[in-house]
């Protein structure tokens, strides 16, 4: 339908146009001889022209300019890829440094601290040394003390005892009974004192 | 008289007449679009060769084109056809601007007359054939006999094949012509149905209009890569002969 409706606009609108053309002549204006000859001349007169301009002077530009940027495109990368091996170069270098200097100050705080302990154990058995002579001395007065006082509680205890009992009797005692009572008294009293 | 679709294919003369030796050479209509398309040509690309890395637009045109036709050319002649690369260019480029300036209402065709094709296509032809005699000497005329044909049939295919060759410019230039004008024609008849049809019919050949002008406007960069494409497969022939 939409088909059939097409065709006869088409068909109307030719026979309008026919009949508006039937007045003019027709024919193509290619066929006519009357220009040709000014046609080939300035075809080949611009042609010319054209070839020639473009082949000496505007294409050969245009090839050295993408041969140069081709180059320089091939020269970055070469620099991109020795920069990026130096980098590298450099990184690993780094690595390294940082290791060494981290195995470096473990070895010296090791050492360090081997130094300190040697020191505090030395001072330390040093002292302990000292304090035991010390204590080894104080231990031998003591036990030099106790021996001398003891003789000497039991001397003064005999005397203030004969004393007391001179005043209290008003005569005196045989002096080595009396001790023996004293040192009976003082020994059981000495065993009753350091808890035996 | 502008409702003739032929008129538009009309010569005339802008300016004086010139006359060498009673030659009429005058400066027609057909040689302004001549001169126009080729000082386009030279501006575009004149203005392509600044000398920068990154490259602007009209730069990017220009090596785009360049390397367009290039690969063109070896992919379809090798590399023996580079020295002809910048004749193939021009070409290329003087069809297609003289093409698409045609598409220009009320412009001129220069493409559309079969004079100016037709000169190209015997330059191209003479051209071909000089260099294929230059090349290989008379063992050039073995175009004409195709390798593996029964002996019986050779005279028959040797008479074709010279026919065929002979032939070539004018198939060249009547392909180039006969696609501007026929294109042409048909835009102008459209365009006349629009104004006999008026408000009412018109709208239909106006549809067709728009559409033949995107069509025409595709045959022109079309018809132009086939007679740049069609040079260089005559260039093959002419350089490596292989049959």
């Amino acid at each position: 339908m939409l088909k059939k409706i097409i065709f006869q606009f088409l068909a109307l609108s030719l026979i309008f146009t026919y009949s508006a053309q039937s007045a003019e002549s027709g024919g193509m204006p290619q066929l006519n001889p009357e220009f040709w000859i000014s046609q080939i001349f300035w075809l080949v007169l611009t042609f010319g022209l054209l070839f020639i301009i473009l082949s000496k002077f505007i294409l050969p530009k245009i090839s050295n300019n993408i041969e140069t940027r081709k180059s320089q495109i091939l020269e970055n990368i070469e620099t991109a890829d020795k920069q990026r091996e130096e980098t590298e170069k450099k990184v690993q270098e780094f690595d390294k440094i940082i290791n060494d200097t981290k195995v470096e100050a473990k070895n010296f705080f090791n050492s360090e601290r081997q130094k300190v302990l040697d020191d505090i154990n030395n001072k330390r058995l040093s002292l302990e040394k000292d304090i035991e002579k010390e204590i080894i001395k104080a231990e031998e007065e003591i036990d030099q003390l106790k021996k001398t006082s003891q003789e000497k509680i039991t001397k003064i205890a005999i005397e203030t005892s004969s004393d007391l009992v001179k005043q209290l009797i008003g005569e005196d005692i045989n002096k080595s009974s009396l001790s023996a009572i004293v040192e009976d008294l003082s020994k059981k009293e000495m065993e009753k004192h350091n808890g035996i | 008289m502008a409702a003739n679709p032929m008129y538009q294919f009309n010569v005339y003369r802008i300016g004086p007449e010139i006359k060498i030796n009673n030659i009429d050479i005058s400066f027609t209509n057909a040689s302004l679009f001549m001169v126009i398309s080729s000082l386009a040509i030279l501006i575009i690309f004149n203005l392509g060769t600044k000398r920068s890395i990154i490259p602007n637009k009209i730069q990017l045109l220009a090596e785009l084109s360049y390397s367009f036709i290039s690969k063109m050319i070896s992919d379809t002649a090798g590399s023996k056809a580079k020295p002809y690369f910048s004749f193939i260019f021009s070409l290329f480029m003087f069809v297609l601007f003289c093409n698409m300036f045609g598409m220009i209402p009320y412009s001129f065709t220069v493409t559309s007359h079969i004079i100016v094709t037709f000169v190209l296509a015997a330059f191209i032809f003479i051209g071909v054939t000089i260099i294929g005699f230059i090349k290989h000497g008379l063992g050039y005329l073995k175009l004409f006999v195709p390798s593996g044909v029964p002996m019986v049939l050779l005279p028959l295919i040797v008479v074709i094949e010279i026919i065929s060759y002979l032939s070539r410019p004018i198939s060249l230039s009547v392909r180039l012509f006969a696609n501007m004008m026929a294109g042409h024609t048909m835009m102008k008849v459209f365009g006349g149905f629009v104004v006999s049809l008026g408000i009412v019919g018109g709208w239909l050949p106006l549809g067709f209009s728009v559409a033949l002008t995107g069509l025409e406007i595709l045959v022109a960069f079309l018809q132009a890569y086939v007679f740049a494409i069609l040079t260089c497969i005559y260039l093959n022939d002419a350089l490596n002969l292989h049959h």
